[in-house]
């Protein structure tokens, strides 16, 4: 090939894209021919692995712009497929539908919160941070006020918000790998974490900017041809995204009459639910739109501080370009979040239409446990029927399942071919991989450069540099894949807890840094202290101590309470103590203009 | 103040404004409408209920033109202002 690797890059992608659907063909052609859905899954799972590896491979570096920031030369449309997969985790991929199944209009508010939080990050936040230069998001709020203790806050929030986030991670490559490889789950962590320590220990952030790519070509796809295929075969319309509301209405109908909201569980199975909410009614109460907007706003806060997110916009050529990336990156996860709903409603009709095929609602037990996919599920506990009332049909307090079979289940309630069920394992696989992939760096970066290189040892060499950093991630990969191993799943539950933490530490300190030149260093600290703190205790009296939440927030909102507390802390003791000095405050000048020199140096 | 830092400060205000404008518009799409969201669901558009319809796509959709539209603005003002990359 001539011309550089990023001259290229449309080719490369492009070449890949149809390398990736001519396998998809392959792998029915194998179907045709006989070929197990075990096979084909166990295929389609290594296949895209080994891929990613190759690309890791190739991305090998020893240069510390290349390992920290790419080498700040990713065109805006791939950071924005690159941040898309960093963006988008197991949870979304899997979780996201099935919360809707289950939670109906409540939980849009997870859709709303995980868009709409780009545009803070764009307004407020990217083309800014790009300008100053930093390698970390610690970096930023280290040279920004100045002193070691305003960088080490920086980095405890962020290791522990990441951390938190990245366990859950590992424990859906895990399952995912645990299922598709025919492997014990215990095994599976491990075999996922290698996975993603071999997309990004040799090439750090470049390593990870081309596989999170690849990553995203992989999950869309997976994501949006089951939706479509079912629509079409199924009647619902050629785009589904845009005709569900005829569904949503039938949906009200069969609510009613099945008794959904009325007719509630009278046996509990672990960690599966029976439906009990209805899909698209709003409750109508003040508080119920206060939980609803409080939700949103900490995902979105949360969204412009989680670390993981924010460096990905250090990697492209210019000011201009992070920005365009941003938007790039709402556009590729939009795809996937108006999608969700119209899987979530569509699932929801052919599991209780009895007018459709697939209806199960109503039915007799014996003849709904006859069927392949129920069968399936169940063996491996992730769905349950149970008579309760002894009538021998099924009511909809009767069926127990888990959300993450929306996703993963849906080509078979609606009888497409195992090909495709192989396709979402990959698919889901790529979206937990390149999630943590993101994660670990963001951990790791921050201890190896701002920890170890800026506070620790200032000397270091390039070399041992990034030598560290490839142990930190080692360790810190090793380790989170052990939390995960032990399945504290009240805790893994809990993603969203990592944007509280996010938001209750470094929202304030990041955002006020930009666009407040009187803000300080005292302030920045009292900020992140006093802000980390409070939401962190709040969090364990009401999750832990039995604290009855004040106003309705609780622990999936704790955020609230620890960014309250931030702003005031940080703006009462920056106006407390004195100014930044004159340096200070022309370096925020600075920042504000595209054009020109970025503060850091190149390399630094 | 030299010339350099006067076209910095115009920069700036105008970038300042358009981002009030823009938070503006992102207020009215993350929280304002969806605290209506039961008294929206009574409204039918394009089928649906338009409170589902808002949190489901409405708002998403919300959030890429606006991000497209201030992003354009937003290098326009760079342009005129002289301080582009």
């Amino acid at each position: 090939m001539n011309g550089s690797f990023i001259d290229n890059l449309p080719r490369v992608y492009g070449l890949y894209t149809g390398g990736f659907i001519v396998f998809i063909g392959f792998m029915a052609v194998l179907e045709q021919m006989g070929v197990s859905a075990d096979t084909l899954g166990i295929l389609f799972v290594a296949f895209t692995i080994a891929i990613y590896a190759g690309i890791g491979w190739l991305s090998r570096t020893m240069q510390v712009d290349a390992y920290y920031v790419a080498g700040r030369e990713v065109p805006a449309l791939y950071n924005g497929m690159a941040t898309a997969a960093d963006w988008m985790s197991g949870a979304s991929f899997v979780a996201m539908a099935g919360g809707v199944y289950f939670g109906g209009y409540g939980y849009l508010a997870f859709i709303v919160g995980w868009t709409g939080g780009y545009v803070l990050v764009n307004s407020l936040l990217a083309p800014y941070l790009r300008k100053f230069g930093c390698y970390t998001v610690p970096d930023f709020i280290g040279t920004r006020y100045g002193g070691n203790l305003a960088r080490l806050f920086a980095v405890i929030v962020l290791v522990v918000a990441s951390f938190t986030y990245v366990t859950a991670q590992i424990n859906a490559t895990g399952t995912i790998a645990a299922r598709a490889l025919q492997i014990p789950f215990e095994l599976g962590v491990w075999f996922g974490l290698l996975g993603i320590l071999l997309c990004s220990m040799l090439g750090g952030m470049r390593a990870v900017t081309w596989t999170q790519v690849a990553q995203y070509i992989v999950l869309i796809i997976a994501y949006l041809v089951p939706v479509f295929w079912m629509s079409n075969v199924q009647g619902f319309g050629l785009i589904p995204q845009f005709s569900y509301g005829g569904a949503i209405e039938r949906i009200g109908e069969l609510e009613a009459l099945q008794g959904v909201g009325t007719l509630t569980p009278t046996e509990s199975f672990a960690g599966l639910r029976a439906l009990t909410t209805a899909h698209a009614t709003a409750p109508d109460s003040a508080m119920a739109s206060w939980k609803f907007v409080t939700l949103v706003l900490v995902l979105m806060a949360g969204t412009a501080s989680l670390p993981h997110i924010l460096m990905r916009y250090f990697t492209t050529p210019s000011v201009r370009e992070a920005r365009r990336s941003v938007v790039w990156s709402l556009f590729f996860i939009f795809l996937l979040y108006f999608t969700a709903p119209a899987l979530a409603t569509f699932t929801k009709l052919q599991i209780m239409d009895p007018n459709l095929a697939t209806g199960i609602i109503g039915k007799s037990i014996a003849e709904v446990q006859a069927l392949d996919w129920i069968q399936k599920w169940s063996n491996v506990g992730f769905l349950a029927i149970s008579d309760s009332n002894g009538d021998g049909l099924l009511q909809i307090n009767e069926f127990f399942m888990r959300g993450d079979i929306v996703v993963l289940a849906t080509p078979e309630i609606a009888g497409l071919p195992y090909v495709i069920s192989g396709l979402v394992a990959a698919g889901g696989m790529a979206a937990a991989m390149s999630t943590a992939d993101g994660l670990l760096l963001a951990i790791a970066n921050a201890l190896s450069h701002d920890l170890y290189y800026k506070i620790i040892d200032p000397n270091a060499d390039t070399r041992t540099r990034l030598i560290v950093a490839r142990i930190l991630l080692i360790v810190i990969g090793a380790g989170g894949a052990l939390v995960a191993s032990l399945k504290l799943s009240s805790i893994l539950g809990a993603v969203a807890w990592a944007f509280s933490f996010a938001c209750s530490g470094l929202f304030f300190p990041l955002v006020l840094g930009v666009w407040w030149k009187r803000a300080n260093r005292q302030g920045a600290v009292a900020g992140m202290g006093l802000g980390f703190l409070a939401g962190s205790i709040y969090l364990y009296q009401v999750r832990f101590a039995g604290m009855e939440p004040w106003l309705g927030i609780d622990h999936l909102r704790f955020g609230i309470i620890g960014m309250a507390v931030s702003l005031v802390a940080m703006v009462v003791v920056s106006l407390l103590t004195e100014e930044p000095d004159a340096e200070t405050q022309a370096m925020v000048d600075e920042i504000r203009v595209p054009g020109g020199a970025t503060v850091l140096g190149q390399e630094h | 103040m030299s010339d350099q830092q006067s076209r910095a400060a115009t920069h700036w205000q105008r970038t300042r404004n358009l981002t009030f404008v823009t938070l503006g518009i992102w207020f009215f799409f993350a929280f304002f409408i969806h605290w209506f969201g039961a008294a929206l669901n009574s409204v039918s558009f394009l089928g649906f209920p338009l409170g589902f319809y808002m949190a489901a796509q409405g708002s998403p959709i919300a959030f890429v033109l606006l991000l497209y539209f201030s992003t354009r603005r937003q290098e326009k003002i760079d342009d005129e202002c002289g301080v582009a990359e």
